[in-house]
């Protein structure tokens, strides 16, 4: 692909041709705040609204089919040349451009704008200053009084997307400033939706970035989302009463991608941060998703799948989504040797198990013994399995179950 | 896959997963994507989204159908047909592409002969599929290049299962869709690593990569290698394994972290063979419906708790990595079996980690031979990869096939070996649901996987249903010659009138007490997708 040259703030970069400057500003690095944008998602312009979406299994119709989402508006730039401040993610690259991203005109834009978002979510403690003085977004200690007296429901601090919060960054980057008061916020009084497995929908701090829609019919092909119009407002919700009866595959990428604590699942929410991660490879099919384990001392708490490879980018499905956990620390795992005696399995000592094993595997001819190994194991398992069965028992009567 | 080893060479996906979405053509021919290979599936989205056309072959209407441009409804069974049908048509008109087939390929005259009996009418008789559907169907794959296929088990579990294979291949060579991007012929695998335990050599007839044990050269390789004498004659097979037992010549069996109990066709022989033995280890992480047969059950660990790599569909071998210690008094796979091995006298069972595994591995198997734990830590690699040099293969045959040339198969129609009858009338086919994974071992241990699909269901059109006074719901008696299992029907147009449809994840009713065991004779994969059947009223559940 041909590339081309241009300055962002200063700085002279390559973008390949076709790219947006917000694709070019982050390819090098560069960061211009966005809630609606996603990599692996078209434009937020581009997604219609539905006629009627389900609000806790209500109809939901939309009141005006004239407008559209016109996108969050944040990633506003200065262009030599042009007049107005584009958005950087609807503005091709091109040679020689030259792009500023936080002259005083495109913050003063980006503050406006984020206020208009900020209508919609509840927002006191992004514009008071304890988030303004904390470094790392860790707003209040939960032994903090809240100097505002909010309501509960409307604090970060006790949002569990607290700290892994996209709003909380942008908010951050943009400087809200000390108000004297909170913005004016309405609570949508939607009620939370927690009938599904796997992920609860509380659409109250939904932001209407149109991103899980768009994962969902784009990347997936399920469809199951949509958003409708009210009162100016965009309301997401599933197309169909219920999202099983909207035809979701529960994969969690619009939970993936929500930007805001609208979308989380269910077991996660309460786990604090991750203290490290893990990548590996999923155990359940051929594919071989990479997955990053979350992880909280011995406890997986949340497994993500991995963007940066060749062969899931981002996605896994449900059972590599949500059906690790439960199975890797499922109270009947087996956690000791056991020998049957007289019918019955009593525990033992390794000692004990592996002399009973090797004893009663060598008192057999070559030919009359065999191993099963697994496709379910690692390459290094069935390695050794079938070493083992030819180099010491002597046989090759060694298969497992792949023809299955 | 030997068909594609008949037909390449070699029996692995021949393109990688990140090719299909830039397809012009895609034909997924007994792979039902969605529920079975869902990230694979998004790869479809993402090509029907660039304007690349999809074709279908299945009997159900399954997900992908929504998607297709052509949905090809062929009876269980006929696929060589429906294929050779096609095949009937490019040939005639002169949309094959013969510069390729005269460079790169062989046995073409014979090959073209068989088509002889595939004209459009006898096709439309045995597979269903309207003579004209098939022929644009043809004409759409023909021409949008590049073209790719994949299938999965809807293919390969028949009795004639490698027959279905070498056509797909014929299929690829005469468009000369093989060897470059987005092309090819791409067997999607079930479990996580059935590509790497086939790999390894955990195969009664060859050592790792694929090296027969017949060969001399290769046993004398691995008997310096390993420091003991070996045996030159091929192993049991699985299904040769439980027969043997049955009838009392093995006698012990070490059996790591499978479930043969409802995995395999005819459950009730498994069962009873495993009882036969005088002496049974199992290795898992539960008390499966197996382990509870065993003698001796050694505690294993999952995935997320040792070193080592998995293989996937696309030859990818990538690393598994520990992320937490092992359960309880629970041990690696690959420790336990060294340290039985060691109590018996084995040498070289004194790994300290699965690298050195690896570095073995590496050491004899050509295929593996650049692959170390140091070089995974960039991201995985396909192989065949030689040389610690050598960047891993994306994609197959692209110069020469590993056989040298690409060889096509005459084929004719064999109808499934069991037919549906006046006492059996329906048939009977096997899924596996998008909810559950292989027997449920790990699935069934997650609720929410559970709340939405947690029992068996059989699938059932509304015809046959109210023709037996069947409602949705309702529990019914499916009834083979080899057993019969309760279950509740779903009464639904998915599945075509005269087939009944069930998976095979749950004890409760263990589909595969139904499935016939009749084996493909070159594979050795026993029918699953097609038994015959009848299905009862009040199954009182
Ligand atoms: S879980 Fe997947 S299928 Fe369901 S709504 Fe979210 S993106 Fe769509
Ligand atoms: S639920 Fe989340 S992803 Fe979906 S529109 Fe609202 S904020 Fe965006």
């Amino acid at each position: 692909m041909d590339k081309i040259s241009l300055t962002i703030d200063g700085r002279q970069i390559e973008a390949s041709q076709g790219m947006t400057v917000l694709e070019a500003a982050r390819e090098a690095g560069i960061y211009i705040p966005t809630l609606c944008y996603h990599p692996d998602l078209s434009s937020s312009r581009e997604v219609q609204a539905s006629e009627v979406i389900y609000c806790n299994a209500e109809p939901l119709k939309n009141d005006n089919s004239a407008i559209r989402y016109e996108g969050c508006q944040l990633c506003v730039v200065a262009i030599e040349g042009m007049k107005a401040l584009p958005t950087a993610c609807t503005t091709e690259a091109t040679s020689g451009m030259v792009v500023r991203t936080s002259t005083p005109p495109v913050k003063q834009k980006q503050h406006d704008n984020l206020k208009l978002i900020l209508w919609q979510h509840p927002n006191v403690c992004l514009t008071c200053d304890r988030f303004d003085q904390a470094d790392n977004l860790n707003i209040c200690k939960p032994f903090n009084i809240c100097l505002r007296s909010v309501n509960i429901t409307e604090r970060c601090v006790l949002c569990p997307k607290n700290d892994h919060c996209d709003l909380q960054k942008v908010a951050d980057y943009i400087g809200l400033g000390i108000e004297e008061r909170p913005l004016p916020y309405t609570a949508k009084g939607q009620p939370l939706e927690t009938n599904a497995p796997f992920f609860d929908r509380d659409y109250n701090l939904c932001i209407g970035c149109t991103r899980c829609v768009r994962v969902c019919r784009e990347v997936r092909g399920a469809d199951v989302l949509g958003y409708v119009f009210r009162d100016g407002k965009v309301i997401v919700g599933a197309r169909g009463p219920s999202l099983m009866e909207s035809g979701c595959q529960f994969c969690g990428a619009c939970v993936d991608v929500c930007p805001v604590g609208a979308l989380l699942e269910r077991t996660r929410k309460w786990q604090g941060s991750a203290e490290r991660q893990v990548l590996t490879t999923c155990p359940y099919c051929g594919v071989g998703c990479q997955l990053e384990l979350q992880l909280k001392g011995e406890r997986i708490i949340e497994v993500l799948p991995q963007r940066k490879n060749e062969v899931n980018r981002g996605q896994a499905c449900v059972k590599g989504r949500f059906g690790i956990q439960e199975f890797v620390h499922h109270p009947e795992r087996l956690t000791t040797p056991l020998v049957k005696r007289d019918g019955e399995f009593v525990a033992a000592s390794w000692e004990e198990a592996l002399d009973l094993v090797a004893s009663k595997l060598a008192s057999y001819q070559k030919n009359e013994v065999a191993v099963i190994s697994s496709a379910k194991c690692t390459n290094e398992d069935n390695y050794v399995a079938q070493k083992f069965a030819r180099a010491v028992l002597g046989t090759n009567n060694i298969d497992h179950c792949a023809r299955l | 896959m030997a068909g594609l080893v008949t037909a390449f060479g070699s029996g692995a996906m021949t393109n990688s997963i990140r090719d299909i979405g830039d397809a012009a053509c895609i034909l997924a021919i007994g792979t039902n994507t969605c529920q079975a290979h869902p990230v694979i599936a998004l790869e479809l989205v993402r090509a029907v989204r660039h304007d690349g056309k999809l074709i279908v072959a299945n009997p159900r209407e399954i997900g992908l159908v929504h998607f297709a441009d052509r949905w090809l409804r062929q009876r269980p069974g006929s696929d060589v047909a429906l294929l050779m049908g096609m095949m009937r048509v490019i040939v005639d008109e002169g949309l094959l592409d013969s510069a390729f087939i005269e460079e790169r390929c062989e046995n073409f005259a014979a090959f073209k002969e068989s088509l002889k009996s595939f004209d459009l009418d006898t096709v439309e008789r045995i597979t269903g599929v309207p003579g004209e559907k098939v022929a644009e169907a043809a004409r759409i794959y023909a021409t949008n290049k590049p073209a790719t296929i994949l299938f999965a088990m809807g293919i390969t579990q028949h009795s004639h299962g490698t027959d279905n294979v070498l056509a797909i291949a014929n299929l690829a060579m005469l468009t000369g869709n093989i060897g470059k991007p987005s092309t090819g012929v791409n067997p999607l695998r079930g479990q996580n690593n059935v590509q790497g335990a086939c790999d390894l050599g955990a195969l009664p007839n060859v050592y790792p990569g694929y090296q027969a044990v017949t060969d001399p050269a290769i046993k004398e390789k691995f008997e310096t290698a390993w420091g003991c004498s070996l045996d030159s004659s091929p192993g049991l097979a699985l299904t040769e394994i439980f027969d043997a037992a049955y009838q009392g010549q093995i006698k012990a069996i070490y059996l790591i972290g499978e479930n043969p109990v409802l995995s395999d066709p005819d459950a009730n022989h498994v069962r009873a063979s495993l009882k036969t033995l005088e002496f049974l280890v199992v290795q898992d992480i539960f008390l499966s419906e197996t382990a509870q047969l065993a003698d001796v059950v050694l505690p294993g660990v999952s995935f997320a708790e040792k070193d080592g790599t998995f293989t996937n569909t696309e030859r990818r071998v990538q690393r598994v990595r520990k992320a937490i210690e092992p359960l309880g008094d629970s041990r690696p796979d690959w420790l336990i079996t060294c340290q039985i091995a060691q109590r018996m006298g084995g040498q070289g069972f004194d790994f300290a980690d699965p690298s050195q595994i690896m570095d073995e591995i590496a050491r004899f198997t050509p295929s593996l031979g650049g692959i170390t734990y140091h070089r995974l830590e960039e991201g995985g690699l396909q192989w065949p990869c030689p040389t610690q040099e050598h960047p891993g293969t994306p994609i197959l045959h692209t110069q020469l096939f590993t056989r040298g040339k690409g060889r096509f198969t005459p084929l004719e129609y064999k109808p499934s070996m069991e037919l549906p009858d006046d006492e059996y009338p329906l048939i009977l086919t096997t899924e596996r649901s998008l909810y559950q994974y292989h027997t449920g071992t790990m699935t069934r241990k997650v609720k929410g996987l559970n709340t939405i699909r947690g029992e068996e269901l059989v699938e059932i059109n509304p015809a046959d249903a109210s023709a037996l006074g069947i409602a949705d719901g309702e529990a019914v008696r499916v009834i083979s010659r080899r057993g019969e299992v309760v279950a509740r029907a779903r009464v639904t147009e998915v599945s075509p009138v005269g087939v009944v449809c069930m998976d095979f994840h749950f004890a409760e009713s263990p589909a595969n007490v139904l499935t016939n065991p009749a084996l493909d004779p070159v594979a050795k994969i026993p029918e699953f997708k097609v038994a015959a059947v009848r299905v009862e009223k009040n199954g009182h559940k």
